[in-house]
Order: structure tokens, then C-alpha cells, then sequence
């Protein structure tokens, strides 16, 4: 028989201005079940916990009501004061008479009798709640890090540091990202590399951290502290384990017209190579799209000759080159997992006006990094692409790709503002006779050191800035003419320019939405993940145990990427210091009686804990993984017989909500 | 035989007479057949939608009534400021409030049903492409012209639906059917200053100006236009222009429809070339074209 304990707060005034606490615990008395029924001002205070454990014992209660605020605010509170007491903490249920009836509304009467109802529903729920007990899983304290530019880079050493085991995978044949393609970091001009470069090192030398490039995720089943990760390792073509990074092999490969992807197509690259001069692993992978031997082997199956090559495997001087390297399918057990998947650049050849990206002088603020760093393909020169000459007039056009719907990206990516006025200042220090403009919708220069470091730009280093979007490029007489308005003016303006610089904006990272999909977590219409919470907790995915760093959830800088990585490695180290975790028990279970193995379950759970499992008879019936549902209700609600329920908002404590309500 | 609702507008009743007997012509030959609107009203260009929006509507809207009264269901529309408005209207009636709202100011309803297309949309589809190649009677012997298809026809490109946007092909695809060389050239859909023609003159003069100066430039000895406005415009200012600038352009412009006329062989004088206030005669002659 259920002995229920119902206790009203008044929240101080917040409930009892507007509802008469006393007479609806005087109510509360005459509801079945009920022995025992009081009002306190303050319940969530000491003396008000001490209230409901000293009635719990002095009336023999076997199920409590706490009618307050929302269970947000104060369920663990109560279920700890009740559990203190002896009581198992899923049989005190909470009755939400604050924001659900004080707050919103101002007639006394009539809230006093929706508290009264609100707390009928919650006391007929509670007489069927059956005591639940937390379960407790093992979890592998290895972390996983995917992407390993600098966000990846900074969680995987500080996880590293705090001696756990991290994993890196990284697509490209080297870590460093795109800060490794930077000159230099605004605001403080640091040399990107020298700052960046340390770090790679460190990582590579790392004992706790195994740091596989040229790889990618394929699958990742499994759930927090115990996720299952599927690595496919590309074939590089190169045992890395004898190859000493000589350089012979990619100083003497003949093809050496490979658009290189580090330096955005400024350079090129031969077709065994490394991406930059301090990439790490300083060792080499084949580009097989472009090696004259594969090509060869190819066009041999094909019955047609061409040919063959092998310059690198004749000079390795340690028999490195492995033409039999196959790719290799890795399986690995993860604890935590760190996106940290990066970006690309916004492509602007859907500007027609801007020429469809096809006038070789206009490029963008990547590419111009590369033409200003020295290790560049043009050894920091800054030349136009066209005819390799100087330029004097450079006109610099913010926000391409960034606030602008028609090209479907309306927000801000935050860092080009920055970047353009570094290297309007950077231009000027390459070439004091050059002039630069910078045409702009709005300078979002909020943090350290930002607005000044504009200021300086223009005051200091003379750069012409022109608030107005540009509307027109076209080349005429071998320059480029800028038409735009200066909208401070009111006036349509025309510049006459060598070398136009886009700032392209911020996008997902390629392939950012199929990764998402494959870790299972939610990402919003431009492919950039979906924090938890957007301002407590902004390093959590929607899924326990994958956390994010840096521009994987939306444009970031440098110190904002870095900043993230080592809050999400935190996170990570919070996880770690647990030798068990303890799972939600208010979670779907599954009546296999009932289940026609419909399997329409598994396919609205959001969170993959929808297992399939073969009862004797063979019929094959869905089992819940209690370790990964996250008791959201969908399953129950898909469920067409019945066979799933909800712990602790099953289908009997729901109707009696409704009917108590009905007969009230 | 395809029939077409054919809205000729206010210009090519009167400055254009020669866009609109050259289009009839051609539509002809090429066997579509064109049945002018009965009963057509303005469009509303270029002063309605300044004034009010539901007059920029109801107006369009009313053309578009009556030729769903024709029971037809495709218009097809010489000018550009008119397809402007008309192609913008046949979007708007998308919305039903819209629809109704119009309904209730024209007093009776229309659907929207009917599909607005420009004339040159019209006349360079794959299909009438490769009609015309095979009735070529005098091709147009390497005449190198600058294809200028003008701020409307494209923009806004949600609305337009014509072409690429800022680089536009269609008449370049007719004119090299037709035997003529299209030159290379960045404004194809910069603005006349056709909104502007009396209120402010100097700024038509400098757009028109920059206009004829880049097709010089780029090697044309002719610009071929779609839109009245555009031609009004380049061909009766250069002799303003000369007295301002000094620069003596003498540059024949043509309507696409007039040059497709005479490679399928109408003689300029039936295509009313003569009615060109920049002479264009004597660059025809001078290929044996007129």
C-alpha cells in the first residue's frame, strides 16, 4: 500500500502570493494514498529537507510528493534528501506548481485550484512508481581524436598529459591544419609556424599519444566509455617505419606538376610527397592519382603502354617504397571522443560577379597566406598569379561567403576582418608602395587587442577601408576594376587594382555532415555540430562521451579553438577519473512478449541504443542498451504494441495522471 | 506550331517598332505562332512599384488575367523591364493571399498558371537554335559583335530565372549559330542607366558611355541587345555623348531579333533597321548584308 507524504512550498512568495499553499496541502490530505500532507516556506533549504526526511520516518512514508519548482531546478535535491532517509530517490516525484501555475498566473483562486489538480495527477503517478536502481558500466580510458589541426592538437596532448592514451586521426598526410598553412597569427603577428610547429613535434613524441594521418573514421558504434571506432589507415605506399624523411624520393620524383593542396593551388607539389617542409610525420605518402608508376600499372591493365617510372623506389636509400601497401581497416576501443574536424574556406565561384572564380588575380586570404610565407611557393613573395609581376594596388573584399544569404551562409565567420587587416598590415611590410583597400560591410573586431590592431591598419599602415559590399570585378588593360558603394558617401566607387584578395569565409569542413553521421551526433544546416548547450555546456555533443573543440561547431580564431580543445579535454580527464559509470536509470525496456521485432524503435532512437537480440524460438526482438538510452520516450511512442515502455514514465503512471485529472 | 501570348509593351508600340516587326517576322518564319494580348495594359515599369505595391502587381497581373482568358499557356515577352514585372508577379501569385488579394483589385480571379518567358528565352532554346541553322539564307559573315543583355533580364536571379546570371549565354549561342563573332567582354549586364533617361541624363551618358567604350575596346563592331530600353538608350546618345566626351562611337545596335532576321533573309528595310537613330545601314552594306 502506498504511504504518500505530500509537502507544498512556498518558495517564499514565488508560489505563496498566488497560491494558498496551506489549503491545498489540506487538499492534498484527502487524495488516495496520501497520510500525510504540510506546506513550508523554503523545502529546498536544510530545515525543509529535514521536514520531509523527519515525516518519512515519523509517518512510515513509502512515496513523497514535493510540489515546488520545475524538477530542473531542485530533482536531484530531493531525491538525495529522500534517499538520506531511506527511500529509494525514484519514488519522490516532483509537482511543478511554480513555473507551471504561479508564475504565469495572477488569479488566486484559480491557481490554488490548478495547484491542487497538478499535485492530484503527480500523487495518483506516484502511488505506481517502482523503486529504480542506477546501473554502473566499465569504460576504456583511451580518447580518440579526430582532426589534427590545432584543436586536435592541443585536447590530444592535454589529455595525453594528464597520462591517459589518445589516439589521433587525421585525413591528410600531416597534422598542423590550417594554422600550419598560416604566415602569421593576428594579432600579435606571431610566426604561425614557429608557434604551431613545436606542438606537431611534441605530439609526434609523445608516449601516450599514437598519431595515425593519412586515416579516417569509417564507423563508431558503442556508447560513452565503451565506443568501438573503425579506422581506415590509407595506403601511403611507404613503410614509415624504415623511412628515415631523407627527402630524396620527393626531390627526384619527375612529376612535378601537382597542384598542391597546402598551398592551395598557389605551388605545386610532386606526386610522392610530404605537405610542407615541417610536416609531421616528416615521411613521405604516393599521391597514386598522380604517381607515373601507378598510372603505368594501370594503362598496362588497360593494354596500353606508358612509361614506367620507380625513380623513388631506385633511389630510397633504405627500401621504404612499398608498392604492395594496401589500405588497412583499424578496430579500436574509445572512452571519449574529441571532433575536431576543422573547416574549409567558402568557394567563391558561385559569385559571377567576382568573376566565377576564374580570374587567376583574384584569390583568396588562404591562398595570399601562402604567397606571403616564406616556406610558399613563391619563398614569400607576393606576385599575381597571371604574369608572376608585383602588385601596387591590392583591394581586399570582406564577407565573401560570410552574411549573405543569396549563397545561403548568413552568419559571420568571425576571424576575416581580422585576418584582411593582417594582411593589409603584412602587404604594406612586404612592400611599402603598395596601397590597399578593404572593402567591408561591418569590422567585427571584439577581442584582445583586436579593434586596435584595426586602428593600427588603418592609421598607421594607410590602408583605405570602404564600408560597402563590392558588386562587380571585371579585368580590364591587365588590371582588375572594382566596382562597389561607399555607403558612408552614398556614392558608387571604382578601384583600379593588380590583385584582389577574397575573405572567404568559414564553411563545414568536406565531408563534415557524413562524419556526423557516422559518430551519431546532431550538426546544424551548414554541418557544423550542435553543442548541448549552447552556453553551459559548449564542448558536449548531444551524445555522452563526444565532445567537439574549435571550428567543428562554428567559426572560431585561433585562441577560441584552442580554448575549447582544452575544456573538451577536461571533460575528457572528468570522464577518465571514474573507474565506473553510473547510467541513468529512467530508461525505454523492452517487453519481448509483446515486441513483433518491428524494429520501428531503431530507427527514430536518436542515440543507437536500439539493439536487436535472438531469442531462443529464433524470433528477433529489440533489447534496449541501458548504457546509451537517454530515456527520451520516442521508442515508446513509435512502439505500435505496446511493448516499450519508459522506466519511470510508464504507460500505467502516465493514464493515471491523466484519469485523476478527468475525474477531478 | 507552338502559339505564344505575345505582350509586346508600351515600347514596342512606339520607339521599338523595329524590336517588334522583326520579332513577328522571325517568330514566323521559325514557326511559333505569336498572339498578341488583347486588350494589354502597361506593365507598370519603372514608376509603379516606386509608388505602390499592389499596383505594381494588379497591373502585371491584369496582362496575365487576360491571357489566361486566351486560354493560353505560355507568354513570351520582347522587353525587359516588362518581363521584369510580369516574371515577378507570376512569382508573387505563388502566395494565395497574394492571389486573392489581387483577385479582389482586378475584380476576378487569376491563377498564375500562365508561364512568363523573355522573348530571347524563347528564340534561343536548343530546339529553335538548330531550326535556324538550317534556314540560314545569308549568314552573318563573321560580323564581331558585343552581346549586352542588360540589368533586368537576370537580376534578381530568384526572380529572373534566365540564364546565368552575371554571364549570360543565350544570345551568344544564336549569334554564333548565325554566323557571327561574339567578342569577349565584362558587361554584358551592367546598367544603361535606363531608369534615369530624363531626370538625371549625365549619369545615362557616363553609364552608356563606359558601355560603348569597353565594346570599342573589346573589338565590336556592333552591340546586340533584347531590351528597348537598353537599345533607346545606346543608340540615340551617342551623339550627346560626342558633344560631352568627344568620343565619336558611330557603334550600330542591334535587337537580337533584327540581326536573326537577316540571316534568315529579310531585307533591312522590311526589318525597319533604317529607323536606327546610330546608322547601322552602312556597316551592313559594307558586308553585303543589307
Amino acid at each position: 500500500m502506498p504511504r504518500i507524504g505530500v509537502f507544498v512550498c512556498h518558495c517564499g512568495t514565488n508560489i505563496a502570493a498566488t497560491v494558498d499553499c496551506g489549503g491545498v496541502a489540506e487538499a492534498a490530505r484527502g487524495f488516495p494514498g496520501v497520510v500525510h500532507a504540510t506546506d513550508f516556506t523554503y523545502l529546498c533549504a536544510e530545515a525543509g529537507q529535514r521536514k520531509i526526511q523527519d515525516a518519512i520516518a515519523e509517518h512510515r512514508l513509502n512515496r513523497v510528493v514535493v510540489a515546488s519548482c520545475s524538477p530542473r531546478m531542485h530533482e536531484p535535491t530531493f531525491r538525495k534528501a529522500v534517499a538520506q532517509a531511506g527511500l529509494n530517490p525514484y519514488l519522490m516525484e516532483m509537482a511543478n506548481i511554480r513555473e507551471h501555475c504561479s508564475w504565469v498566473h495572477a488569479d488566486r483562486q484559480v491557481a490554488t485550484a490548478k495547484a491542487t489538480e497538478i499535485i492530484r495527477m503527480v500523487v495518483a503517478k506516484v502511488a505506481r512508481n517502482e523503486p529504480l536502481t542506477a546501473k554502473q558500466v566499465g569504460l576504456t580510458k583511451k580518447l580518440l581524436v579526430i582532426g589534427g589541426g590545432i584543436a586536435g592538437i592541443q585536447a590530444a596532448l592535454d589529455v595525453a598529459n594528464a597520462g591517459h592514451q589518445v589516439t589521433l586521426v587525421e585525413r591528410t598526410p600531416t597534422i598542423g591544419g590550417k594554422m600550419a598553412m598560416l604566415d602569421k597569427t593576428f594579432p600579435t603577428l606571431d610566426c604561425s609556424a614557429c608557434i604551431l610547429t613545436p606542438r606537431m613535434v611534441e605530439l609526434s613524441q609523445h608516449p601516450n599519444i599514437e598519431l595515425r594521418t593519412y586515416a579516417e573514421v569509417l564507423s563508431v558504434k558503442g556508447f560513452v566509455g565503451n565506443f568501438e571506432v573503425e579506422i581506415l589507415q590509407k595506403a601511403r605506399k611507404v613503410n614509415h617505419l624504415t623511412c628515415t624523411g631523407c627527402g630524396t624520393c620527393w626531390q627526384k620524383c619527375p612529376e612535378k606538376n601537382v597542384p598542391s593542396e597546402f598551398d592551395v593551388g598557389m605551388g605545386r607539389r610532386t606526386a610522392i610527397y610530404i605537405p610542407f617542409p615541417q610536416a609531421v610525420p616528416n615521411k613521405p605518402v604516393i599521391d597514386t592519382a598522380n604517381c607515373r608508376y601507378v598510372r603505368h600499372l594501370a594503362a598496362k591493365e588497360r593494354g596500353e603502354k606508358l612509361m614506367e617510372c620507380r625513380v623513388c623506389e631506385k633511389l630510397c636509400p633504405t627500401k621504404s617504397i612499398d608498392w604492395e601497401q594496401k589500405d588497412e581497416i583499424i578496430v579500436d576501443r574509445f572512452g571519449a571522443i574529441i571532433v575536431a574536424n576543422g573547416y574549409d574556406t567558402f568557394d567563391h565561384s558561385v559569385y559571377g560577379e567576382y568573376g566565377y572564380g576564374k580570374y587567376p588575380d583574384v584569390i583568396t586570404g588562404l591562398q595570399l597566406e601562402r604567397l606571403m610565407n616564406a616556406s610558399g611557393p613563391t619563398k614569400g613573395e607576393v606576385v599575381r598569379p597571371s604574369d608572376g609581376k608585383h602588385p601596387h594596388s591590392v583591394v581586399f573584399l570582406a564577407c565573401v561567403g560570410s552574411r549573405d544569404d543569396k549563397v545561403g551562409r548568413p552568419y559571420c565567420s568571425k576571424i576575416c576582418c581580422m585576418y584582411t587587416a593582417k594582411h593589409a598590415l603584412m602587404l604594406k611590410e612586404h612592400d611599402p608602395n603598395i596601397q590597399t583597400y578593404v572593402f567591408y560591410i561591418d569590422i567585427r573586431a571584439a577581442g584582445r587587442g583586436y579593434e586596435e590592431f584595426v586602428r593600427r591598419v588603418q592609421e598607421e599602415y594607410g590602408s583605405t577601408y570602404i564600408r560597402g559590399r563590392v558588386s562587380w570585378i571585371y579585368p580590364q588593360d591587365g588590371k582588375l576594376m572594382i566596382k562597389g558603394e561607399d555607403t558612408l558617401l552614398g556614392r558608387p566607387v571604382e578601384v583600379e587594382a593588380d590583385l584582389v584578395v577574397l575573405a572567404t569565409g568559414i564553411t563545414a569542413a568536406k565531408g563534415a555532415v557524413d562524419l556526423m553521421q557516422t559518430i551519431g551526433i546532431s550538426y546544424d544546416t551548414y554541418g557544423f555540430i550542435n553543442e548541448m548547450h549552447p552556453k553551459l555546456r559548449p564542448v558536449e555533443t548531444n551524445t555522452d562521451g563526444v565532445y567537439l573543440a574549435g571550428c567543428a561547431s562554428g567559426p572560431k580564431d585561433i585562441p577560441d579553438s584552442v580554448s575549447q580543445a582544452s575544456a573538451a579535454a577536461v571533460k575528457v580527464c572528468g570522464l577518465f577519473s571514474q573507474d565506473y559509470l553510473t547510467t541513468d536509470p529512467m530508461t525505454s525496456v523492452v517487453d519481448q512478449m509483446k515486441c513483433v521485432g518491428c524494429f520501428l524503435c531503431e530507427e527514430v532512437c536518436p542515440f543507437r541504443a536500439v539493439e536487436r537480440e535472438t531469442l531462443r524460438g529464433g524470433k528477433v526482438v529489440a533489447r534496449i542498451n541501458e548504457s546509451v538510452c537517454k530515456g527520451c520516450g520516442l521508442c515508446v511512442a513509435a512502439c505500435r504494441g505496446e511493448a516499450l515502455n519508459l522506466k519511470g514514465f510508464t504507460d500505467q503512471q502516465l493514464l493515471a495522471q491523466v484519469t485523476a485529472l478527468l475525474r477531478a | 506550331m507552338s502559339t505564344y501570348a505575345y505582350y509586346p509593351g508600351c515600347s514596342l508600340h512606339g520607339t521599338a517598332k523595329e524590336y517588334d516587326r522583326s520579332a513577328r517576322l522571325v517568330c514566323q518564319a521559325l514557326g511559333l505562332e505569336l498572339r498578341e494580348v488583347e486588350d494589354w495594359n502597361c506593365c507598370g515599369a519603372s514608376s509603379a512599384h516606386m509608388v505602390s505595391r499592389w499596383l505594381a502587381l494588379s497591373l502585371p497581373a491584369r496582362n496575365l488575367q487576360l491571357v489566361e482568358k486566351m486560354g493560353l499557356e505560355t507568354m513570351t515577352v520582347p522587353c525587359a523591364a516588362c518581363y521584369a514585372r510580369l516574371k515577378d508577379v507570376s512569382c508573387e501569385l505563388k502566395d494565395p493571399e497574394v492571389r486573392d488579394k489581387i483577385g479582389r483589385v482586378l475584380g476576378g480571379q487569376v491563377t498564375g498558371r500562365v508561364t512568363v518567358e523573355p522573348l530571347v528565352g524563347t528564340l534561343t532554346t536548343q530546339e529553335i537554335l538548330d531550326k535556324a541553322a538550317g534556314m540560314i539564307k545569308k549568314p552573318l559573315a563573321g560580323l564581331k559583335v558585343a552581346t549586352y543583355y542588360g540589368c533586368l533580364l537576370t537580376r534578381p536571379p530568384k526572380v529572373a530565372q534566365f540564364d546565368v546570371p552575371e554571364n549570360p549565354q543565350s544570345m551568344d549561342r544564336l549569334l554564333r549559330v548565325l554566323g557571327s563573332e561574339v567578342v569577349e567582354w565584362y558587361f554584358k549586364t551592367e546598367c544603361c542607366g535606363a531608369s534615369l533617361p530624363v531626370a538625371r541624363t549625365d549619369i545615362v551618358l557616363d553609364l552608356s558611355r563606359k558601355l560603348l567604350t569597353a565594346a570599342k575596346k573589346a573589338g565590336a563592331e556592333a552591340i546586340v541587345t533584347a531590351c528597348p530600353m537598353c537599345h533607346s538608350n545606346l543608340d540615340s546618345r551617342q551623339g550627346e555623348i560626342r558633344g560631352r566626351y568627344g568620343d565619336d562611337f558611330k557603334m550600330p545596335i542591334f535587337f537580337f531579333t533584327e540581326l536573326l532576321g537577316l540571316a534568315l533573309g529579310y531585307p533591312a528595310r522590311e526589318l525597319l533597321i533604317a529607323n536606327h537613330l546610330t546608322d547601322a545601314l552602312s556597316l551592313l552594306q559594307g558586308r553585303g548584308l543589307a
